[in-house]
């Protein structure tokens, strides 16, 4: 249970300070700020004992969101709501800056108020929140007297994030499965650990209270069909391999948004839920195995002598060809005492970062089953300590338009009984983007 | 000196400097400084060579992010060649980065060095400065070693200019605290001492602050300083306050000069009479001039002023040798006792501590006793009422005690926690120590249980119980006592043992009143059973048993509460043991077993008191508050006299001193086996008491040796001191251990061997110094080489002195060389002896002796003692077969002497004759003392007759 919550600036001053408990005093506030924000050595974890009380943080930008508790609560509960947390004043006022928060504190309040009830999170779906916390230019648009006095038995009801009568003229729905790639590699290419962790989030704009079914290549789903009705899955294997080499996937472990109807998804595995208006996020989930790498680095350091050292990097693009990769960059550290640096690329644009100690390289565009490479010099500064460069591992950035887990969307069905529209008539559109996460090969 | 000029300011710094300050957040301002060190390292790494100013520059920006937290590992070469620049400013930078940056073990150090030696050699007095302030800055032991020779050159170089010097002073100071043994003394150390007499104050003041430590360590060598410290300090004291210029602090003439002045004067003793008397009107003048009119309503100046006086009051305290001064200074300190300013009221508590224990001025303290007592009243600082308790406890005596206890005890309720036990012990020894009645002795202890119960420790109850049993006249009184404060609802635990066990002595002695009746003192005791602890519990359980004995009308209510089931079957295995031996010990034995068993407990043998140990541990062995620790130290000197005592025995002749003495841990009495009393004891022995008792007095263990050669001389919580010898004719060696049972080192460790005039003569002695260090745990041997010149009757007393954690402790033990360790056995037959025993019979040649045996006569163990005397045992002489008779030779380089022994026991009498006879009648008188206290105390004759008299003739 979360004792209390507390939004900082950069300089540690107070801007948002919400107590729920008695156990957590003024100097909580304090403490926080004196041994993390301006601590000597920058705190890391995200999770701080100071006199038996825990202070879970996280950071947008130069904003501190600390939650505080004295009793043994669950981590992940605490940082689930914060993340929430965001997301829901990034719903309400856009980018999280002091500026907003500041702007917008009567707001936050407010929203703090309702989103933690005596350090219990409660309802804090976007839309849900906003059909009665309503500031100034958010009103909501079609809010009739009945609708008003409808919201309390709508928000505590069963259906708690979506509400009734809702009516657009065209259906239309998006699907985005957004993924991070994360990689850690030896200089001879050996994978040392690979995970990728995904979001499925979608856009809804249906009317009346549609249900929905999601399918995608989940392995388990696949191989129970392939027993099970055989019926119908003669009838989707001529299409499978057509998407792709790999025909399902192993997921390692999902989270749902809480309209998903969990007994079904248990019992079935099948993903069946009524989605709120608007934007949410359907799951998340990670998988580590038969991963597709969308990017190889190689990398060749020597170096010559004391005072100089010489680096090579090739990165080598592994998708279909027809494919482009965008806003690829590559990070290649230099040592502390580098004082001189020459750079050869053939490809993008390559500059030496002296404020980042790291050689950073640029590339636009770049399409699959190609290669690039850039060359450095790097001059020493001899020095009088005998500690020897950590060689810090080459990282990269980059985003490529498909899944590297494999993942493919094979359905999303809607139906509305009650309204006169099928599954047919709801426009559906369905994007992949897959990007970096830590993405790195030793040197 | 050149300043930095405004046109000279580094504009590229101060973009930087102002870049970083105006960062957001810490990642910006890695990022820039990120950024700065790669364009430093490129332009040192450029291969045309940069001119000093950017060199200076970029040195100064990296000394700056130093400064703010990160690792420079760079530009050490291009500070390096700063320093060898001709300007100033550059000079500066380089000196200011290699004393913040410069690690010992660089390889640079050597060019560093070179570079600080051209410096000192120059003439330029900034230059050398420069490079002073920078050994100084460093101070490490490699830059000691460099220069620790030729800095004192410097010093007292005569063309030097007074600004170099004073650097020169400060800098050696420094040296010389870091690696004290790499500053080598010399002839410079004469010359040191003649800057006090210096035109210029400042060099004065560097000088004394440097002739302070060094005296300290070797007060001999200047010694010379003593007079013309005096000299300075009056002529300072003396002068109109304009006369300094720019030494003058706020109309104070150099005080800081003064302050360091006069602690130089504390190094050493009372100079003597003619400069004394020049010290004494310096001393005069500052404490008028505390009476005079402040000149300035700035606090500046009462400061200053103050920090005079009470380094003069420090002074006075230390040679305490002026009456009128002590009193003078305790009554400048009373006037400052109800000071508005909080300091001073610290101060002057302090310094009066020191004073109260001064013989001279201890009335003149007492006269603020009612100041004392209201600032422990009203004092809002807690640190100001923890002195103003201090100064209570030393100002205590006799007279002034009731009330100060009284005082205490009602201040206790209200104090602080953090001070509140030892206030509670304070009380308990004051309360103790100068108790002329004492049922009041028993009143203020009940009370302080009641007041303050759980900062009651155990030494203190146990102390109660100690005094009441060992003084008859109290104890009725204190049964009563304890009786009516158990009636109050809720009592303190300490409170129930002290009475369970009181009662359980003495109850009998309150019995006869109704109201007091055995079976309501049983029921009273026992309401409280239930609320106490295990242990207390089990005292009680004794406490029970002893009433059994007192009042068998209460008999079967005991056992039946022994026999139920919470004591029978308590899970507490020593309540349990106690409830069935108990229930079995009064169902099984008969009243006259019980009444031996549970007889009244034996009087405690005195021992110094516990809670005065558990106080001085308390305040850690550094502080030397206490009186008696002070006084001790002092006449750490005349403790070589004929009775040794270890240091820490207390020695003070008045009778309620040996009260002091009693019991630090429970006493083992020889009685009757395990239940009783001795199980009494038992609940003493659960809890040890937190200091080893003390090692039994010297005395006791010379005696020992008198017929013993090897063994444990004298022991205490500190230091072993072990002996071997060996004697053969007038030759003997010993080997004297000394071991360290502490973990610290001793310091300044010197045993010396203290022998009388007389006994200088008689017996030599030759030793060789030991090692002024002994490690902790470790152990040291001195050899002492013994020749006995002629008869002796003194022991030689052996001296050790050192310091341990920073107090002095002193050391004095007899060592055990007696004449009879000379004494060789001869054998003789019957006719022969009596011939010779009858030649020596004039009075000269003859002692005869009768004492009181105090322990029964072992046949056995009598002839093993007669033989380790040394004479031989000659059996079958003497016509009465149970007395004993032996003849030997005491050998010295002059001669030999002949003795014979007879002894004869009267066993009904438990009375022994001793007779001896030799051929010097002073021997003979020495040979008894020697033997004497191994049988015992002489006692007067007057009981006793001789049973036979015996002749005996000399040998030679």
């Amino acid at each position: 249970m979360i004792g209390g919550l507390f939004i900082y600036n950069h300089k540690g001053e107070v801007l948002i300070s919400r107590v729920y408990r008695d156990d957590i005093g003024r100097n909580a506030v304090d403490a926080f700020r004196v041994n993390v924000i301006h601590a000597r050595q920058q705190v890391r974890s995200p999770v701080t004992n100071i006199a038996r009380t825990s202070f879970f943080h996280v950071k947008r930008s130069n904003i501190w969101l600390a939650a505080v508790t004295k009793q043994n609560v669950n981590a992940a509960m605490v940082f689930e709501f914060l993340y929430k947390m965001c997301d829901v004043m990034a719903a309400y006022f856009g980018k999280i800056s002091e500026e907003n928060i500041k702007n917008n504190f009567v707001l936050i309040y407010e929203l703090l108020d309702e989103i933690l009830d005596f350090g219990y999170p409660q309802n804090s779906e976007t839309g849900a929140l906003k059909t009665f916390i309503t500031q100034q230019g958010i009103k909501s648009q079609h809010q009739t007297k009945e609708e008003q006095s409808q919201i309390t038995s709508q928000v505590t009801g069963q259906i708690g994030w979506r509400r009734e009568g809702i009516k657009y003229r065209r259906n239309e729905l998006f699907l985005d499965v957004l993924e991070s790639v994360n990689l850690l590699m030896s200089p001879q290419g050996q994978v040392l650990s690979a995970h990728v962790s995904g979001r499925v989030v979608m856009k809804s704009y249906l009317s009346g209270m549609p249900e929905c079914k999601f399918g995608m290549n989940d392995k388990i789903v696949i191989e129970k069909q392939g027993k099970g009705t055989a019926d119908e899955t003669s009838k989707r294997r001529p299409s499978a391999p057509a998407h792709s080499g790999k025909q399902s996937i192993a997921i390692d472990d999902c989270t749902f948004h809480q309209c998903v109807r969990l007994s079904k998804f248990d019992s079935e595995r099948s993903i069946s839920f009524i989605p709120p208006d608007g934007e949410f996020e359907l799951m998340r989930y990670r998988t580590t195995k038969d991963i597709i790498l969308p990017f190889r680095v190689i990398p060749l350091v020597r170096e010559v002598g004391r005072t100089k050292l010489e680096v090579k990097v090739v990165i080598k693009s592994n998708f279909k060809p027809s494919l482009l990769a965008q806003k690829i960059e590559v990070r290649i550290p230099t040592p502390l005492n580098t004082s001189g640096v020459q750079v050869i690329c053939m490809k993008g644009k390559a500059k030496y970062k002296a404020s980042e100690n790291a050689i950073v390289w640029k590339i636009k565009r770049m399409a699959g089953m190609k290669e690039s490479q850039i060359s450095a010099e790097i001059e020493l500064l001899p020095t009088n300590d005998k500690k020897k460069w950590a060689r810090p591992p080459i990282s990269m950035n980059f985003e490529v338009p498909f899944a590297p887990s494999g993942l493919k969307v094979r359905y999303l069905k809607v139906f509305e009984p009650k309204l006169n529209y099928s599954d047919h008539d709801v426009i559906k559109w369905v994007r992949y983007i897959g990007r970096s996460g830590i993405y790195e090969t030793r040197c | 000196m050149p300043a930095v000029s405004k046109g000279d300011g580094m504009r590229g710094l101060a973009v930087f400097i102002s870049d970083i300050r105006n960062c957001k957040s810490k990642e910006a301002e890695i990022k820039r400084i990120n950024k700065e060190l790669a364009n430093i390292r490129s332009k040192f790494k450029g291969d045309k060579a940069l001119d000093g100013y950017s060199k200076k520059k970029y040195v100064c920006k990296l000394l700056f992010i130093f400064l703010l937290g990160h690792d420079i590992d760079f530009g050490h070469m291009e500070a390096v060649n700063l320093l060898s620049s001709n300007r100033y400013t550059e000079k500066q930078i380089g000196y200011l980065f290699i004393s913040v940056l410069v690690n010992s073990n660089s390889e640079l150090i050597r060019l560093i060095n070179n570079a600080i030696k051209n410096d000192l050699a120059s003439r330029n007095p900034t230059f050398m400065g420069l490079a002073l302030h920078c050994i100084a800055n460093v101070g490490s032991r490699e830059m000691a070693e460099a220069f620790a020779g030729e800095i004192p050159k410097i010093l007292v170089a005569g063309d030097t200019m007074d600004s170099v010097k004073q650097s020169a002073a400060l800098c050696l100071l420094r040296l010389y605290r870091t690696s004290p043994d790499l500053v080598p003394m010399g002839d410079w150390t004469s010359r040191v001492v003649h800057l006090l007499n210096d035109q210029h104050l400042g060099v004065v003041t560097a000088a004394t602050s440097l002739i302070t430590t060094l005296a300290q360590k070797n007060p001999e060598e200047f010694k010379t300083s003593v007079s013309l410290a005096v000299s300075r300090l009056s002529r300072i004291v003396t002068s109109a306050s304009t006369d300094l210029q720019d030494y003058t602090y706020y109309f104070v003439p150099a005080p800081w000069l003064s302050v360091k002045l006069l602690r130089l004067l504390q190094c050493y003793p009372p100079p003597d009479p003619a400069v004394r008397g020049r010290l004494t009107e310096c001393l005069e003048t500052i404490l008028n001039k505390a009476q005079e009119p402040p000149k300035s309503k700035k606090v500046q100046h009462s400061n200053a002023k103050n920090a005079v006086l009470f380094e003069a009051i420090s002074l006075i305290i230390h040679h305490d040798s002026e009456p009128n001064l002590l009193v003078r200074a305790c009554n400048q300190l009373g006037q400052f006792l109800q000071h508005r300013e909080t300091n001073l009221r610290y101060l002057a508590l302090e310094s009066m501590c020191t004073l109260a224990s001064s013989e001279f001025s201890h009335e003149a303290v007492k006269t603020h006793i009612e100041t004392v007592i209201n600032a422990l009243k009203t004092e809002r600082d807690v640190s100001v009422r923890q002195r103003a308790v201090d100064l209570l406890y030393a100002m205590c005596d006799r007279s002034n005690a009731q009330q100060i206890v009284a005082e205490m005890l009602s201040y206790l309720e209200t104090a602080d926690y953090s001070i509140r036990e030892e206030i509670v012990l304070k009380v308990a020894i004051l309360a103790e120590k100068y108790a002329v009645d004492y049922t009041w002795y028993v009143d203020t202890i009940l009370n302080l249980i009641r007041i303050a119960g759980d900062y009651v420790s155990e030494e203190v109850w146990y102390r109660v119980i100690q005094i009441v049993i060992n003084r008859d006249d109290v104890q009725g009184y204190a049964a009563k006592t304890v009786f009516e404060a158990l009636q109050a609802p809720a009592c303190h635990e300490n409170l129930v043992k002290v009475g369970g066990y009181i009662l359980g002595e003495f109850g009998n002695l309150i019995a006869g009143d109704p109201r007091s009746s055995p079976l309501i003192q049983f029921n009273l005791l026992h309401s409280k059973f239930h609320l106490c602890s295990v242990p207390t519990r089990a005292l009680l359980l004794s406490t029970y048993i002893k009433f059994v004995n007192l009042f068998p009308e209460v008999k079967t209510t005991i056992q039946d509460v022994l026999r139920s089931d919470s004591q029978l079957k308590n899970a507490d295995v020593e309540l349990q043991q106690r409830a069935v031996e108990y229930l079995r010990l009064s169902t099984v034995a008969s009243t006259d077993i019980l009444a031996t068993v549970l007889e009244e407990m034996p009087p405690f043998p005195e021992r110094e008191s516990s809670i005065l140990a558990k106080l001085k541990k308390k305040k850690g062995p550094s502080t030397v508050t206490d009186l008696e620790e002070a006084k001790r130290e002092r006449s750490a000197d005349v403790n070589g006299g004929p009775e040794p005592a270890p240091a820490s025995a207390a020695s003070t002749p008045s009778p309620s001193a040996d009260l002091l003495g009693l019991g630090a841990a429970p006493p083992a009495p020889a009685g009757p086996p395990p239940s009783s009393g001795g199980l009494l004891v038992d609940v003493f022995s659960d809890s040890p008491s937190a200091v080893a008792p003390l090692a039994p007095g010297s005395e006791d263990n010379f005696a020992r040796f008198v017929c013993k050669n090897n063994g444990v001389l004298f022991e205490n919580q500190l230091l072993q001191i072990g002996l071997k010898s060996e004697f053969r004719q007038n030759l003997g060696r010993m080997f004297i251990f000394y071991g360290n049972k502490t973990s610290t080192q001793f310091l300044n460790f010197t045993p010396t061997l203290i022998c009388s005039d007389d006994l200088q003569t008689n017996l030599s002695l030759q030793t060789k110094p030991v090692d002024p260090t002994v490690d902790g745990g470790a152990q040291v041997q001195q050899v002492v080489n013994i020749e006995c010149v002629s008869d002796f009757t003194e022991a030689p007393v052996l001296n050790i002195q050192f310091r341990y954690g920073g107090t002095f402790q002193n050391v004095s033990v007899k060592l055990p060389i007696t004449l009879n360790k000379f004494f060789q056995p001869t054998e003789m037959a019957s006719q022969d002896f009596f011939q010779r025993w009858k030649q020596l019979s004039s009075p000269q040649q003859e002692v005869q002796n009768i004492f009181k045996a105090k322990h029964p006569m072992d046949t056995e163990v009598t002839k093993a003692k007669i033989i380790g005397f040394g004479s031989a045992l000659l059996e079958d002489v003497d016509p009465n077969p149970a007395n004993f008779v032996g003849a030997g030779i005491i050998h010295t380089r002059t001669t030999q002497i002949g003795c014979l022994l007879r002894l004869e026991p009267n066993l009904q009498a438990q009375v022994r004759l001793l007779e001896e006879r030799a051929s010097y009648a002073r021997a003979v008188f020495w040979l008894w003392c020697g033997m004497g206290p191994k049988w015992g105390r002489l006692r007067s004759s007057e009981r006793c007759v001789p049973l036979c008299n015996l002749r005996c003739p000399a040998d030679t």
